[in-house]
């Protein structure tokens, strides 16, 4: 499941040779594909890269053939398997090449924004490149909010796109957009295809820069007349990007000094984001936390990077994190930031953030460092090296007597133990939980924790994004990375169902769960046929609160319990009848409206493996997520639950 | 003026189509503003050089340059710091120079060691370079006599001494 990133490979095949950044050694500014050995260390998998210079080796391709069929070749020498798209007039000579194709599968979506969030969920369930395609003009711009929530959540995808005959760019041509300047805000890169003979090129460079480094998307615009006309595919291709050299080796001598403070400090957290389970680092993480008895915060973005069953995890940061996470940063001495970004949502009120902390901070992406946040020992480079490294250090350090303790004896028993008082005492006193709702309905977060509990750990799950996405963020037991799907940065309503499709995909062989809101599930719910023709079972479970929560919940904090415009009729009117919805998608259509049958009907879904779900939970639409630090204010003001704020300023908690 | 928090970046990239225009989205998105702006081809055909002058803090700054490296298209970026580069822009502006006014135009341009490189009637057009205080201090003197229009270049600018941006750097050797 876990394939070595190019990174990664580039990291083994570096090994002793000279990688700074700085020096001309460094600077592997134009690689070849063939380049020397880079995939021969790899025990899980090569990466598509790797692939397509194994499946190059020795014998170079040139041939002639359409732009086109140069396309489908690229993408199956790049290890494409699964294409999500649509097809339409600019894009439509690919479509040709691509019926002949044994090892490409395409997925034929309902909507362009269905094929970009199908391409994401694939890529966050299976850590590999997902591919979406569309044709110009509409086709196009209904990719941009998925291409756009990827760029915030750093998801490797590459999106194919047709454009109108070069002679007619420029001229409002018939469904002519321009992509590229429409998605320069939101694509790491993105390429107007000017040569038919570029067309292997870039398509290797837009994966390239797609996986490595900083992951995001990349788009990749092709005229039609270099799609119909001839042109030679020569592979491999040499890739021609001499400005893009991703630091992923950590400078040790930050490190060194990361590893000294951490030995040191009395009131340390981890405070680790989406970026572990991107560096696939989650095994090295818990080595690092296990050696060093610290407590662990998990973001939004990676819920599953650490287990939830650890006892060093305090659960989620930020606007709706646990009591004990926040506190633990508000009152840390020392914040080590590993692969995050100092969100809005997770700071809070900025100049009030951890005021006490100093912060490492190590990301792939130099820019994060220092955005938000002052950083006193900044580390740069791949998040599984970084923590490889500090690992060695830390060693090191218990090794030469400092740091009292090691590995469980610096937590709970030693030199962290009044921290961990403090937390536990938290912990014990501020647990995550509800209140069954006066008025008899179904709980909210009953639904979601259930089907937690039956489906298991294994299962993968992914949410729309509102209460519910809070809900399953905090009462759904994570173990294992990339079993938590959601969008974290752009918070997409409409991303769950596109992306569960796209991570069962990926994944056949795991269960994967829908938890989407009524509201979210309503704007792409059309996917549903998608999964029912083309065989992607998944379980849709409809949080059905018959209004947009998340937002009702801030109108009734915020606005006086002025209700505007939040209702969506679903209960008042079962409009849609979510049931009836269900079977004319192709899909088992069940309904729950009472905690007694919530079981029987999880379960009734489980046994459901040839067609997807949906089942319609119909609960209490005044269920609120608690606890909450509101918008724009310190994380020292989070309410446990409506009117509750625990203590924090006392020192014995 | 805003001379304290004035910075001139000196940005190397591929000479391909729509850099300049990620590299000006990116001001514009990221919040910061472009005081000047010039372009043009670099000692290699393949490379553009920008130079870029604007106004920020120090974090900013960091955080321009950071942002600005991550463009794919970027090659180098360095901050040229006024004592240790050379800046120049360019300036043509048309004056109203009637016979009367005509030798004292005349006069104040020769004091800029500006040239006259146009002449009507009754206007004369001048072209001076230099560093920005120079031009500005010249287009103060000639306010008086009364523009009619101008055009002025974004700032230029090079490091003193023998180094060259591309030394020691991570470009291709020969392209």
């Amino acid at each position: 499941m876990t394939r070595p990133t190019p990174e990664v490979l580039a990291h083994r095949a570096s090994t002793g040779a000279a990688a700074s950044g700085t020096s001309p050694a460094g600077g592997a500014v134009a690689e070849p594909l063939s380049g020397g050995g880079a995939a021969s260390g790899a025990p899980q998998g090569p990466s598509p890269l790797a692939v397509a210079q194994a499946a190059a080796q020795g014998r170079p391709v040139s041939e002639q053939m359409t732009g086109a069929s140069c396309l489908i070749r690229s993408l199956e020498s790049l290890d494409v398997d699964v294409i999500f798209g649509i097809p339409g007039g600019t894009i439509l000579p690919a479509y040709d090449p691509l019926f002949d194709s044994k090892k490409l599968r395409h997925i034929l979506v309902r909507h362009e924004q269905g094929a970009g969030h199908a391409a994401t969920g694939y890529a966050q369930a299976t850590g590999r490149v997902g591919v979406c395609m569309a044709t110009s003009g509409p086709g196009a711009t209904n990719l941009v909010t998925a291409i756009a929530d990827a760029y915030m959540d750093s998801v490797p995808i590459v999106a194919i796109t047709g454009q109108v005959a070069r002679p007619l760019i420029g001229t409002d041509a018939f469904q002519e957009a321009d992509i590229c300047g429409i998605t320069l805000p939101v694509t790491k890169h993105n390429f107007l295809v000017q040569r038919g003979e570029d067309i292997p090129r870039i398509l290797a460079e837009a994966f390239h820069l797609a996986a490595t480094g900083r992951p995001g998307p990349v788009l990749v615009d092709l005229p039609k007349d270099l799609l119909a006309g001839q042109t030679t595919f020569s592979w491999p291709p040499t890739l021609d990007l001499p400005g893009y050299r991703p630091t992923l080796h950590p400078h040790g001598k930050q490190t060194r000094e990361a590893a000294r403070m951490i030995v040191r400090a009395k009131q340390p957290v981890f405070y680790v984001g989406g970026g572990i389970i991107k560096a696939d680092a989650a095994d090295s993480l818990r080595a690092l936390a296990e050696l060093t008895g610290i407590p662990v915060v998990t973001t939004l973005m990676a819920r599953g990077a650490f287990p939830d069953s650890h006892p060093q995890h305090l659960g989620m940061p930020g606007m709706h994190g646990t009591v004990s996470a926040v506190y633990s940063f508000q009152k840390a001495d020392l914040l080590i930031a590993l692969g995050t970004r100092f969100d809005d949502r997770v700071t809070g009120q900025l100049a009030s953030f951890a005021p006490n902390a100093k912060v490492v901070h190590a990301d792939v992406d130099p820019a994060e460092i220092g955005k938000n946040r002052a950083v006193d020992v900044p580390i740069v480079g791949d998040v599984r090296h970084v923590i490889d490294e500090l690992i060695t250090s830390i060693v090191a350090e218990h090794a030469a007597g400092r740091g009292v303790g090691n590995n469980a004896e610096a937590g709970r028993g030693g030199r962290l133990a009044a921290w961990w008082a403090q937390l536990d005492e938290l912990r014990r006193r501020c647990p995550l939980g509800w209140e069954e709702p006066p008025d008899g309905t179904l709980a909210p977060q009953r639904v979601i924790q259930r089907i937690g509990q039956l489906a298991g750990p294994e299962a993968i799950y992914v949410a729309g994004v509102g209460q519910h996405q809070m809900w399953a963020s905090q009462f759904i037991s994570y173990e294992r990375p990339r079993t938590w799907l959601n969008s974290g940065g752009l918070g997409t309503m409409g991303y769950g169902v596109p992306a569960g499709m796209g991570a069962k995909v990926g994944r056949p062989d795991a269960v994967v769960w829908v938890i989407d809101g009524d509201g979210c599930f309503q704007m792409t719910s059309q996917e549903l046929a998608t999964c029912a023709l083309e065989g992607i079972p998944v379980k849709v479970a409809v949080i059905n609160n018959g209004n947009l929560g998340m937002v009702r919940q801030w109108q009734t904090l915020f606005y006086g319990e002025r209700y505007s415009n939040t209702d969506l009729g679903t209960h008042k009117h079962r409009i849609p009848d979510f049931v009836k919805l269900a079977e004319a998608l192709g899909c088992v259509g069940l309904r729950c409206e009472t905690s007694d049958d919530l079981d029987a009907t999880i379960e009734a879904a489980m046994r459901i493996n040839d067609r997807p779900v949906v089942i319609d939970f119909v609960v209490g639409k005044d269920a609120m997520v608690w606890p909450m630090v509101a918008a724009g204010t310190s994380n020292d003001e989070i309410m446990f639950a409506r009117g509750i704020r625990p203590i924090f300023d006392a020192d014995d908690v | 003026m805003q001379l304290m928090t004035k910075h001139t970046l000196s940005v190397l990239v591929e000479n391909r189509p729509g850099v300049l225009a990620r590299v000006a989205g990116l001001f514009s998105r990221r919040g910061f503003n472009i005081t000047s702006l010039a372009v043009g081809e670099a000692e290699h055909p393949d490379l553009s050089r920008i130079t870029l002058v604007f106004d920020a803090d120090a974090s900013p700054l960091e955080q321009v340059t950071k942002q600005l490296n991550k463009l794919v298209n970027i090659l180098k970026i360095v901050e040229l710091d006024p004592a240790a580069s050379v800046q120049r822009e360019l300036l043509l502006v048309k004056v109203r120079a009637d016979r009367a006014a005509r030798s004292a135009v005349l006069e104040t341009c020769a004091m800029f060691r500006a040239r006259v490189i146009d002449v009507a009637p009754d206007a004369l057009t001048i072209e001076a370079t230099g560093d920005p205080e120079k031009t500005s201090a010249l287009l103060r003197d000639l306010e008086p006599f009364g523009i009619r229009e101008m055009v002025q270049s974004g700032v230029v600018a090079l490091g003193r001494g023998s180094r060259s941006i591309t030394n020691g750097s991570t470009l291709r050797a020969a392209s």
